[in-house]
């Protein structure tokens, strides 16, 4: 085995509700294309209401790169087209029509195949839009060559999906997906793994890719840091990033010639009557799986992680790149004296409280903010859960002032908004400091476009 | 505690935009704020937060500083009964200096929080919970013979000159308490020094210096005598400023501070290694009475303990980066032991040695993050080179 990578900065964040590992099957009545998902697509669209589709038939493509087009994942009625303000595009919505008629898009194996028809199948496939790029968050350009692909095999964030098992018995499928990355990579795969949590074959014994090994608590599961640690990211460099479930999904659809638009999601969090795994598909509306399935209360659904995800309603839709879906307690009660109580229900990073006298106890944490904003006056505490070598505060405020030369040179390109989720969660400034990041990103990738 | 909610509930329309006291905003925020952790609720980004907030950190340090207050008050009564002549029970003691630190406590606040309020109200900002760190400090810096009105206008000076032209809690550039300090040291000297200060309604005649006092006017080895032991510099019964005398009570404060993680541990040691090393030095030089006096001595007499402690600390006036935070620490250290020996015009340097390195501190940072900029042009300019 090769040289294993730790990282030892982070923080572990336990949360009751973990997903059993079970697999229930359920059938996606409704799906939606939430354009939103994709970082600076302008969505143009290319059905209208009542429009029968396949899956794999075009719903809507990208105005500013015609090529990067988005397909359905069932077949059915596009049965709503949601609008919010100024017209702008939010959701399209689908209804199953249960026949699960699919586009043939050929058959192949990408080992053998050449770069280009690789690249078109997925384009035209609309899995193309699986793939990421870094820096930015947004959907690879297939005419760029991108420096590496990353792939992250575990995730050890708080209720986070297990791929070890969403993987198991897959490694046909899988190993394809990395033979059509590879090509259209030219060999430059890297699959990240963990030393003590992967220990399926699917990823062990994968061919053709660099296996890099991690030690470590949260965030060694997530794409940045790993990244950082193997070999950041330069001014000027792009790296692809896959989930490993997407991985599998391309790998489908060179093996059947059709989408296969299976996606099992982990279904996790304390107000989850029973949390477990969901065999469901891209897009799927959550209260088809959820709606028979939660405690009694306020609630907040997350599509994604409680640290990253997005905030969705109760028959909401599951986001393009989430594996998850979390459901906590909505936090909107005051609390009495509440920051000086002991408050022994509540977690924290600092020993002003008193979680860390209990390490392996699991936490119900709500949604409440725990305090109002601030200015930033702790310093020191964010370098601890921040596995990189910036400087994140001193990074913050050069976004919040807009100041690209700064940002450049405190590492802006190595990292993404969620790569501050842990600083988020600890910051005493209750600052929305992914937000700030994910803005900056923005101005930035408008300002060198 | 429903009833109590919903009645805020009631009112605070009043507070909000156009309600009839809606200039009072922030004032009714603080209040609210302080009695109910808000209902507010994450929105994006990450949905679950720690539980810590602002005003529990504040909180931890104003704890913190319990031990020094306390036994501060004990030992202004203990220092009177002294002089006096007298012989008084420990509540006796304790009593009569409670009833003369109180006051200087209350003043602090009041004073303070009073611009606070104000500031915040212009602003539209919500109160934010700095001063109740300043407030508790400024009062325990002090000789206990200030005049309140003096500690009222140099608590209004700090507040307004050191903290809110910056912008406010966050923003500021040296630490407010030591700026009061700086403020009245230099304004009235007269009651900041000398032997007449240090002692509550002290007996005329008598002399109430402090070692620090003693140590510039020495001129033979036998003054060295006529300091007290380490032993009771460490414990405290010494006259001087109200908290800074005990040094094993400002120790059990920083004890919670360390524990805790709300004060860096990096500035603490480095402040106390730095003075140790330049009182070392002296004792090599020797060059006179004062430079033999031994390093340890300089930790724990005067204001040193209590500045490393708790002023050196406050996270937003000291260097951010942990690199620069052992600069800071060790220069401070050192800068406070030399003013003390060799500028004859300051007994204490601890003060003007922090007020310089919080002026320092960006700079110092300025430095260590340039490292890291140049660590990543260099990689990029390997990478062009390849």
């Amino acid at each position: 085995m090769s040289t294993i990578t730790i990282i030892k900065k982070g923080l572990e964040i336990k949360l009751n509700g973990e997903a059993e590992k079970t697999i229930t099957e359920v059938n996606t009545k409704s799906v939606a294309l939430k354009p939103t998902d994709f970082t600076g697509v302008f969505p143009k669209l290319l059905v209208k209401e009542g429009d029968m589709v396949k899956i794999g038939s075009p719903i809507f493509f990208d105005k500013y790169r015609d090529n990067i087009v988005f397909t359905s994942p069932i077949s059915g009625v596009v049965s709503e087209i949601k609008r919010g303000a100024k017209r702008k595009l939010l959701e399209v919505r689908i209804e199953s029509d249960s026949k699960n008629e699919g586009i043939d898009f050929g058959k192949g194996n990408p080992a053998t195949m050449d770069r280009e028809s690789v690249i078109e199948k997925l384009l035209k496939s609309g899995l193309w839009s699986l793939i990421k790029q870094r820096p930015f968050s947004v959907i690879a350009n297939p005419e760029d060559k991108p420096k590496a692909v990353y792939i992250s095999g575990f995730d050890n964030g708080p209720l986070a999906p297990d791929y070890d098992f969403i993987l198991h018995g897959k490694g046909d499928d899988f190993q394809t997906g990395l033979d059509a990355l590879s090509k259209i990579s030219k060999g430059k795969v890297n699959l990240n793994i963990h030393a003590e949590l992967t220990k399926t074959k699917v990823l062990l014994n994968s061919r053709a890719v660099k296996l890099n090994t991690f030690q470590g608590k949260f965030p060694s599961g997530m794409i940045g840091p790993q990244i950082a640690a193997i070999d950041p990211i330069n001014k000027g460099e792009i790296v692809w990033v896959v989930n490993p479930q997407d991985v599998l999904t391309i790998g489908q659809l060179f093996k059947e010639g059709k989408i296969n638009s299976e996606k099992i999601i982990a279904v996790a969090g304390s107000e989850v009557l029973k949390p477990r795994y969901i065999k469901t598909t891209y897009g799927a509306c959550i209260a088809d799986f959820l709606a028979d399935n939660v405690k009694d209360g306020d609630k907040r659904y997350i599509s994604g992680s409680p640290l990253t995800g997005a905030k969705i309603e109760a028959k909401g839709y599951l986001g393009a790149y989430d594996h998850l879906v979390t459901v906590l307690p909505e936090g909107n009660e005051p609390s009495f004296l509440g920051w000086i109580m002991p408050n022994f229900d509540k977690f924290s990073f600092y020993r002003t409280m008193f979680s860390w006298l209990t390490p392996n106890k699991k936490y119900s944490l709500n949604t409440n903010m725990n305090g109002g904003e601030r200015a930033f006056v702790m310093t020191g505490k964010f370098e601890k859960v921040f596995p990189f070598d910036i400087y994140p505060m001193q990074l913050i405020k050069a976004v919040m002032a807009e100041n690209i030369d700064l940002m450049e040179e405190l590492g802006i390109y190595e990292v993404e908004a969620e790569d501050f989720a842990l600083i988020e969660f600890i910051s005493t400034s209750k600052i929305e400091i992914q937000s700030i990041i994910a803005n900056g990103l923005e101005f930035l990738r408008k300002e060198l476009s | 505690m429903k009833a109590l909610n919903n009645y805020l509930d009631k009112i605070r329309p009043n507070f909000q935009k156009g309600g009839k006291y809606q200039y009072l905003h922030s004032t009714f925020d603080a209040f609210d704020t302080f009695l109910f952790v808000p209902g507010h609720v994450t929105q994006k980004g990450s949905h679950i937060r720690d539980g810590i907030d602002l005003k529990r950190t504040m909180f931890t340090v104003v704890i913190a500083v319990m031990p020094a207050l306390l036994f501060g008050m004990w030992n202004v009564g203990y220092q009177h009964f002294l002089n006096l002549g007298e012989t008084a029970s420990f509540w006796e003691t304790f009593f009569y200096g409670l009833l003369k630190v109180l006051p200087l406590v209350i003043v602090s606040y009041v004073a303070g929080l009073g611009i606070e309020f104000i500031f915040a109200q212009l602003r539209g900002h919500d109160v934010n919970e700095g001063f109740l760190v300043s407030g508790i400090l400024i009062p325990l810096i002090v000789p206990v013979s200030t005049p309140l009105w003096m500690v009222a206008v140099a608590t209004i000076f700090a507040v307004i000159i050191g903290k809110e032209v910056f912008g406010g809690t966050g923003m500021n550039m040296v630490n407010p308490a030591i700026l009061a300090r700086a403020f009245l040291f230099f304004a009235y000297p007269s009651n900041m020094s000398g032997d007449k200060v240090w002692i509550a309604e002290q007996v005329d005649g008598t002399s109430g210096a402090t070692p620090l006092g003693h140590l510039l006017t020495a001129t033979e080895k036998a003054d060295l005598n006529a300091i007290p032991s380490v032993l009771d510099s460490f414990l405290g019964t010494i006259p001087g400023s109200v908290g800074e005398t005990s040094t094993l009570a400002i120790l059990i404060g920083g004890m919670i501070l360390l524990l805790t993680g709300v004060a860096s541990w990096r500035v603490m040691v480095s402040v106390f290694a730095g003075g140790f090393l330049m009182g070392s030095l002296f004792n090599v030089i020797g060059a006179n009475v004062y430079m033999t006096l031994p390093a340890v001595y300089h930790l724990v007499l005067g204001g040193f303990a209590f500045g490393a402690v708790f002023m050196a600390t406050d996270p937003v006036t000291a260097a951010q980066t942990n690199t620069g935070k052992y600069i800071y620490g060790f220069l401070i250290g050192l800068m406070a032991v030399l003013i003390r020996v060799v500028n004859p015009a300051y007994p204490e340097g601890m003060m003007l040695a922090i007020l310089l390195l919080n002026v320092f501190a960006p700079l110092i940072d300025h430095f260590v993050v340039a490292a890291n900029i140049k660590r990543r042009k260099k990689r990029l300019s390997q990478l062009a080179a390849l």
